[in-house]
């Protein structure tokens, strides 16, 4: 059976809410009692642009509504900024992500960077640059101190590094029994250079008691369910983890400003660790004294068993304990899975792999489904915690069908499973083997 | 037959032939005349009137349309959210997409059991309401429509999502 297509249409988007749709996509914003939308010029620009045309009569246009222009399109909606290609697993909140043959890019650039959003990300007009602060306290910082992204700059060494984002659920897809969550194949990964200043740097400015444990964030997004009292996530990482020199408080990915939806204007990066401890839209820092508390730091969510468990058993919250590094990992960026190529030509592979703290030592691909492996070329890391590329040329002895895997090996000797790494409860940390399907004429 | 018969004869003849003739030559021009519209009509439609903006009210019509289409069931599936349109889906659309998409309710599977589990987390942590009543329609609806499907440790590739295409190399 033909498997639904996980992409959205532009009707369904609107079907669903409509204002925010018009929101995401036109940055329209809508009066709920007349619902007529406020054009920003911006907004009014994109319409004419998408439209081909400028739109005659915009600011009478009802808020939440399909231009007809458009109406008639089939095609995919495309999220501003983001790649047309990436997979939408949910719209609210927004869940995309990136197939693997799009991520062959050395360095992954904002389009084509996934996105996993807890809760609705804040107004694009409400994000001001210029004014937008970093506030540090909590019971074990010695003062409350913020800062404007323009001071941080100013008063903090600027550092630069290239560091793997891993949401903990990547993979989570293929998990039996399943577990609940956005079914993530492969792509809620990527790897960018990360710029901003050191978290450590500005933690000794403020200054942190010696019984801090955990360093947690807050952000500008919101709950779902449009409660202003709940957040959509605010999660951290125990002091160790904040004070390595390659724990950032960024403002720009790949040189440019990070992309709206990967947390435009201030973000923690925490490389090799689940994405989900690296706080988007960045606002406000506590240093604590105990295990931070904010929302998604309990049991079950972000959490493994604390010891392995069989396949459905259930586990209590007090048994489960918070995922910290990942595991090793890698992906076939190239080809795209379903290549046809003729007997006797060599099939060039490449990818990228990565462990989590670790470095990865080792890297093999087969096309014998793991009976032979042979050794890939693999590059050093640009600086730890980012991932490494590798290459190889295989080739296919007769005719037929065939798969391509590809098997990392970390540091300290742990490779990737062939089959699904041990099952738990919410569907974290599936590091199997990537393998791409490859036809020979 | 005399000679003035014989001429208001011949005239007669003279006169459906003519007819014929007119009739053929009108014809022919006005086929012509088509033809050279179908090929250049819409270029020369712009001469006269310009681009035509489309009035506002149109585009309504035209939305509203297309919207309506989305809310129906098609082949056992409703087009709009994409659940299974069994008995319970209206209960379940009214209630989980007030706050979250569809997609987080269709793209998952589990038991009764586990199911309920999701319900009681989304009513201990993040604000869904008590269901009452509803509780066992959705329930009911969400286990026999999105339930675990049996498979390996590790799945064959979808050979029907694979899209080959030839590797230049």
């Amino acid at each position: 059976m033909k498997k639904q297509k996980k992409t959205i249409g532009l009707h369904e988007l609107y079907q669903k809410d409509p204002i925010e749709a018009d929101r995401l996509l036109w940055g329209r914003e809508s009066d709920p009692e007349t619902r007529r939308g406020f054009l920003k010029k911006g907004a009014l620009l994109a319409l004419g642009a998408a439209l081909g045309a400028p739109m005659v009569h915009a600011e009478n246009f009802p808020a939440g509504i399909i231009p007809a222009g458009l109406a008639d399109a089939d095609t995919p909606f495309q999220i501003p900024g983001k790649h047309p290609d990436l997979i939408v697993l949910n719209d609210k909140p927004l869940n995309l992500e990136t197939p693997a043959h799009l991520l062959d890019d050395k360095l992954t650039p904002g389009d084509k960077f996934f996105v996993r959003n807890n809760g609705l990300p804040p107004e694009e007009s409400d994000i001001d640059v210029n004014n937008w602060t970093l506030t540090i306290e909590g019971e074990s910082a010695r003062q409350k101190k913020s800062y404007t992204i323009q001071e941080l700059k100013e008063r903090f060494q600027e550092h630069t590094y290239q560091l793997v984002l891993e949401c903990g659920g990547n993979g989570r897809s293929e998990f039996n029994p399943p577990a609940k969550g956005n079914q993530w194949s492969t792509g809620a990964v990527g790897c960018a250079a990360w710029t901003g200043v050191r978290l450590k740097d500005v933690l000794e400015d403020v200054g942190i008691k010696s019984n801090a444990v955990y360093v947690g964030y807050y952000g500008k997004d919101r709950h779902v369910s449009g409660n202003p009292e709940k957040e959509a996530i605010s999660r951290g990482v125990p002091v160790e983890k904040a004070m390595q020199e390659e724990s950032l408080i960024a403002w720009a990915m790949n040189g440019e400003p990070i992309p709206y939806q990967n947390g435009h204007p201030l973000r923690l990066v925490f490389g090799g660790w689940p994405a989900s401890c690296s706080g988007k839209w960045l606002s406000r820092i506590v240093v604590r004294d105990r295990v931070h508390d904010g929302a998604k730091m309990k049991a079950p969510s972000y959490r493994v068993p604390c010891n392995p468990v069989g396949p459905g058993e259930k586990v209590k919250d007090e048994d489960m304990c918070i995922i910290e590094s990942m595991p090793v990992k890698s992906l076939i960026t190239y080809p795209m899975t379903g290549a046809t190529l003729k007997l006797n030509q060599q099939l060039p592979i490449r990818g990228h792999a990565w462990a989590g703290e670790l470095s990865v030592e080792k890297m093999e691909v087969s096309t014998d489904f793991g009976a032979t492996w042979q050794p890939a070329n693999l590059q050093k890391a640009a600086n730890r915690l980012s991932w490494q590329h590798f290459d190889a040329k295989v080739s296919f002895p007769k005719r037929g069908y065939y798969e391509v895997w590809a098997k990392a090996t970390d540091s300290e000797g742990r490779s990737q499973p062939m089959i699904l790494p041990g099952w738990n409860p919410k569907g974290y940390l599936n590091n199997a083997c990537h393998r791409i399907a490859v036809k020979v004429v | 037959m005399t000679e003035k018969q014989k001429q208001a004869y011949r005239q007669r003849w003279l006169n459906t032939i003519s007819l014929i003739v007119r009739t053929v030559v009108g014809v022919f021009f006005a086929a012509v005349g088509l033809f050279i519209y179908a090929i250049f009509g819409p270029t020369m439609h712009g001469w006269f009137e310009g681009p035509e903006p489309i009035p506002v009210e149109e585009i309504q019509r035209r939305i509203a349309e297309k919207e309506a289409d989305l809310d129906r069931v098609e082949n056992g599936i409703h087009l709009e959210t994409g659940l299974i349109a069994a008995e319970g889906w209206e209960q379940v659309r009214a209630t989980c997409t007030a706050c979250h998409s569809a997609k987080l309710v269709t793209q998952n599977k589990a038991t009764r059991d586990g199911w309920e589990k999701m319900i009681r987390w989304m009513q201990e942590t993040q604000g869904l309401w008590e269901l009452g009543a509803q509780e066992a329609v959705i329930l009911d609806y969400l286990a026999a429509n999105y339930a675990p499907e049996e498979s390996s440790r590790r799945a064959n590739l979808d050979m029907d999502e694979i899209e080959w295409y030839i590797l230049e190399l």
